[in-house]
């Protein structure tokens, strides 16, 4: 699903002395199948961008069109625009609530229509595809691990089988291996069903890792939009809107600076450790 | 001289059914034996599930040993006669800043904890003044904690813990929440309470980078300590910390793979300064 963002703006407690411009005239094409990431410091409008996508807020002027249909043309249905987008929000096994992880997972279909043998296969499907073991489907959810719960989650949405996958920090709080697990079932997700992938993250290493395009919001606009080695060569802008790049991209800049011939523009530790063999040898 | 101190610590979740009979026994923390100096810097790291949690519940008897004993400063935490005394002496900090700040100013908030101690009221101004300041966020004393970005909010339940005059503090996943700019401030604030207050401070993380400053790092594992150490030894074992489902700081992991080819490197690589250097001088 292609989705496009034109001129949209959104203004908080609009008319009133809090009032806020989250969002200053946002334009943005997102093509079928892109696994993107989102970055931006605590308040600089990524949350607010992305309840957009799926209709929960609307915005104050502007157009989305998803496919090229305007999502808020009167006949447009809100219902459908949300089971296309599923949006994972922060942790969000806080949202788990039924007495089994199957159940949870049903949820979301039984809600959007679904009969339930229907229901009953996509929980099933979603399950499988986040890698979450058999063993746990009917057990209460609230007795998982923090990694298990947080599949369980994320396979309620995916059970809704969303076209679009939007994801607002979905490691924060887990272990390093937790971490690499989901995302590498994320990446999955976007390899072998053409998701598109939203990722919002405050790791840069994560995102350096996993997504082909990098959108960097600042203070309601875009600040940069771009493939990672592109945006990340521009660290120190990055450090002055609260970011940073990866720990990798430092120390390459820091090498060449000492006059090792590497190419700085390099960010994940697999990269680095080509480019320094190759100057060292 | 220990500050904390804890002797075949055990705890477990016992989980009942309806009737009250015990289903299933979780042993979360299994003879810990800990030795904590006052002024000490201490991270925990330890994948999901591995203790740490609740061995930090511990250390302000929100929880107390199933087995095995708990001095803080000298104090049994199972003498419930203590728990408000270790409780100023030890202060916790959660990961979720929104959880913890209950005031519609930043200095009511900070206030909150010594008012409930029953102290004077310009000694409440005194120490929420000097906890703002310890913290950095004396500027914003009047501002509203909803208006301020993640990592400031986090400064602020520091400085509401701080007020309280503890001699340790506690930090569970402090910067879990936090953007890298959050991260740094929270991160510095510990630093300088810890050299310059001489807090003694226990911080719980899942971030790698973090850890490198402390005197001590502890990894659990299975409600054990499964490795102890400075930092440098600790990160000079990348094998062993991924078996745990753990991982290094990416200069750390570099440092290790140019080794695996050849390159000659020291063990135990912790920062991007010393990682340049050392590629340099070859």
């Amino acid at each position: 699903m292609s989705i496009i963002i034109d001129r949209v703006n959104y203004i908080y407690s609009k008319d009133t002395a809090y009032e806020i411009n989250a969002l200053k005239d946002i334009n943005l094409v997102i093509p079928d199948g892109q696994f993107i990431g989102l970055i931006g410091h605590t308040g600089s409008g990524k949350s607010t961008l992305v309840q957009h996508l799926n209709g929960l807020l609307k915005a104050t002027s502007g157009k989305i069109y998803m496919n090229g249909e305007d999502i808020y043309d009167p006949s447009y249905s809100m219902k459908r625009l949300r089971s296309k987008v599923g949006l994972v929000f922060q942790y969000p096994e806080h949202q788990l609530f039924e007495v089994d992880v199957f159940k949870d997972v049903c949820y979301g279909p039984l809600n959007l229509g679904a009969s339930e043998k229907e229901a009953q296969l996509r929980a099933f499907e979603a399950l499988k595809r986040v890698g979450l073991n058999e063993e746990y489907y009917y057990q209460s959810p609230f007795e998982l691990s923090g990694g298990q719960k947080r599949r369980a989650a994320i396979a309620g949405v995916l059970a809704m089988k969303p076209e679009v996958l939007i994801l607002d920090e979905p490691t924060a709080g887990l272990d390093p291996q937790g971490r690499d697990e989901i995302l590498e079932q994320i990446r999955k997700l976007h390899e072998e069903n053409h998701m598109t992938i939203i990722l919002v993250s405050h790791s840069m290493e994560d995102i350096a890792k996993y997504v082909e395009r990098i959108i960097v919001m600042n203070q309601g606009e875009v600040l940069f939009d771009n493939a990672p080695k592109e945006v990340f060569r521009h660290y120190k802008e990055l450090e002055k809107v609260g970011l940073a790049a990866p720990q990798v991209t430092y120390i390459m800049n820091r090498l060449l600076k000492k006059g090792l011939p590497v190419n700085p523009s390099v960010t994940t530790v697999e990269e680095a450790k080509t480019e320094i063999l190759k100057a060292l040898r | 001289m220990s500050f904390l101190r804890s002797s075949k610590l055990v705890y477990e979740y016992i989980r009942r059914d309806e009737e009250g009979n015990v289903e299933n026994i979780i042993k979360a923390l299994d003879e810990i034996d800990l030795d904590v100096k006052a002024g000490d810097f201490i991270a925990i790291l330890g994948h999901n599930g591995s203790g740490k949690s609740t061995l930090a519940k511990h250390l302000n008897a929100i929880l107390t040993p199933t087995e095995g004993t708990l001095w803080v400063d000298g104090m049994d935490t199972k003498d419930d006669s203590r728990v408000w005394d270790i409780r100023q002496r030890t202060g916790m900090v959660f990961q979720n800043p929104d959880n913890q700040i209950i005031g519609t100013v930043v200095e009511e908030d900070v206030g909150f904890g010594p008012e409930n101690l029953g102290i004077p009221t310009d000694e409440i101004w005194e120490r929420v003044e000097e906890s703002l300041r310890a913290v950095g966020m004396l500027q914003y004393r009047n501002h509203s904690p909803n208006k301020l970005s993640g990592g400031q909010k986090q400064r602020v339940a520091i400085a509401g813990v701080v007020a309280m005059h503890p001699k340790c503090i506690v930090l569970d996943e402090p910067t879990a929440m936090l953007d890298p700019n959050g991260r740094k401030e929270v991160i510095r604030t510990i630093r300088a309470l810890n050299e310059v207050e001489d807090v003694t401070a226990i911080l719980i993380t899942h971030y790698m980078e973090e850890v490198i400053y402390a005197d001590k790092v502890i990894v659990m594992d299975r409600g054990k300590i499964a490795m102890q150490g400075t930092p440098r030894e600790i990160f000079s074992r990348v094998e062993e910390l991924k078996e745990l489902r753990l991982d290094v700081p990416q200069a750390t992991l570099l440092a290790y793979e140019l080794k695996k080819e050849g390159i000659p490197l020291e063990d135990g690589i912790l920062t991007i300064d010393e990682l340049v250097e050392q590629i340099c001088q070859l």
